[in-house]
């Protein structure tokens, strides 16, 4: 069961119409698709992290200097992020966008991811940051506009979960 | 050499650039010589203050970006020279005060007081523009080079350590946020 293109590029388009020009990403197999849209867009400056941590002060230093930013990361990476959320992104109140792969969740079948899936949400509501599961293709571009939107109103990070039932080919 | 001394060496140029500092002395001690609204003190994040000057540089390839960086914060986030190389901005430049400790916990000493290299580091990550230097005229010469230059540059500066008598500045870390985010304004263009 491959990784959707087709949601991959609802996504992607969404990010654009969102005026997002910097993506700092770090892979994994879920944004494959999302990552090479990216990489394949001139208009993108497109930053490949060697530690997702980076993202936040590349976002931070990009949103500064007039430009809106995204990470793709998985969940993972959001859990390796944390301290750099709270010290800079909340701290300088900095609108950080962040769209994050739901691994380890309902569906999972890598025993290794699993022990993330239960931490996520409870630590993106411990940091008090507005999340919203993208889920539905049709909702996708609403949801980031609106996502992108409290983001600058708020000057804070917002976090958009990447589903399963989103990000992979549906099951006939 | 003081790491004061070097700022107040370089400063006039700085004044041009936007700068971002990481916390502690270096960020003390550029205020105490003139604040400017180009000038942003990362006080928190340490190690990002290079992925900060990354992100500055890159949404404004016009903008000469210099971020002034410790050995401590830049031991916190080593991947991040491999970034910056992978991207080597032409406009950005990496100084590095290296005081082989964390000084305003205290004075603890660095792994650069056994031994490692950042310079050293920093060209094996691909910034091959990138020097240790121990005197005052030695500094002054690689760093301004290095903001001229127009390619990816670090200078790693073996300082004493030393720092300011009172680490308060008079300046919320706000209050510079703001200030910094309207001072970019507009992106420069091309000459």
């Amino acid at each position: 069961m491959p990784v959707s293109e087709r949601s991959s590029k609802l996504v992607y388009d969404a990010l654009l119409a969102a005026g997002v020009e910097v993506v700092s990403a770090l892979p994994e197999t879920w944004l494959v698709h999302l990552i090479r849209l990216a990489e394949d867009d001139p208009g993108m400056i497109l930053v490949r992290l060697a530690k997702e941590e980076e993202g936040v002060g590349i976002s931070a230093g990009a949103h500064l200097a007039g430009k809106k930013s995204a990470m793709l990361m998985q969940n993972h990476g959001f859990l390796q992020s944390v301290n750099a959320i709270v010290s800079l992104a909340q701290l300088y109140k900095i609108p950080l966008l962040m769209l994050i792969s739901d691994r380890g969740h309902l569906g999972e079948p890598d025993p290794w991811q699993t022990q993330g899936g239960k931490a996520t949400r409870p630590v993106l509501d411990a940091l008090g940051i507005v999340t919203d599961e993208l889920r539905d293709p049709g909702q996708v571009q609403l949801q980031v506009a609106r996502a992108m939107t409290l983001a600058q109103a708020s000057l804070s990070p917002v976090s958009l979960l990447l589903t399963r039932d989103l990000m992979w080919e549906a099951l006939a | 050499m003081k790491r004061v001394d070097c700022l107040a060496a370089v400063y006039d140029r700085l004044a041009e650039c936007a700068v971002v500092t990481i916390m502690g002395a270096v960020a003390v001690e550029l205020y105490s010589l003139g604040h400017r609204a180009n000038f942003f003190y990362l006080e928190h994040a340490m190690g990002l203050a290079s992925s900060m000057g990354l992100g500055v540089a890159l949404a404004q390839p016009d903008r000469r970006v210099v971020v002034i960086d410790g050995d401590g914060s830049v031991l916190m986030n080593l991947g991040g020279l491999t970034t910056l190389a992978r991207y080597a901005p032409p406009n950005l430049t990496h100084l590095v005060f290296d005081n082989e400790s964390l000084l305003s916990v205290g004075g603890f000493p660095t792994a650069t007081s056994t031994g490692s290299d950042l310079a050293g580091i920093a060209r094996a990550a691909g910034i091959g523009n990138a020097r240790t230097v121990t005197g005052l005229d030695e500094f002054t010469a690689a760093a301004t080079a290095a903001i001229d230059a127009p390619e990816l540059a670090c200078v790693v500066a073996k300082v004493e350590a030393v720092g300011p008598a009172s680490f308060h500045m008079d300046l919320h870390l706000l209050e510079n946020r703001f200030e910094f985010q309207r001072a970019l304004r507009p992106a420069p263009t091309p000459d």
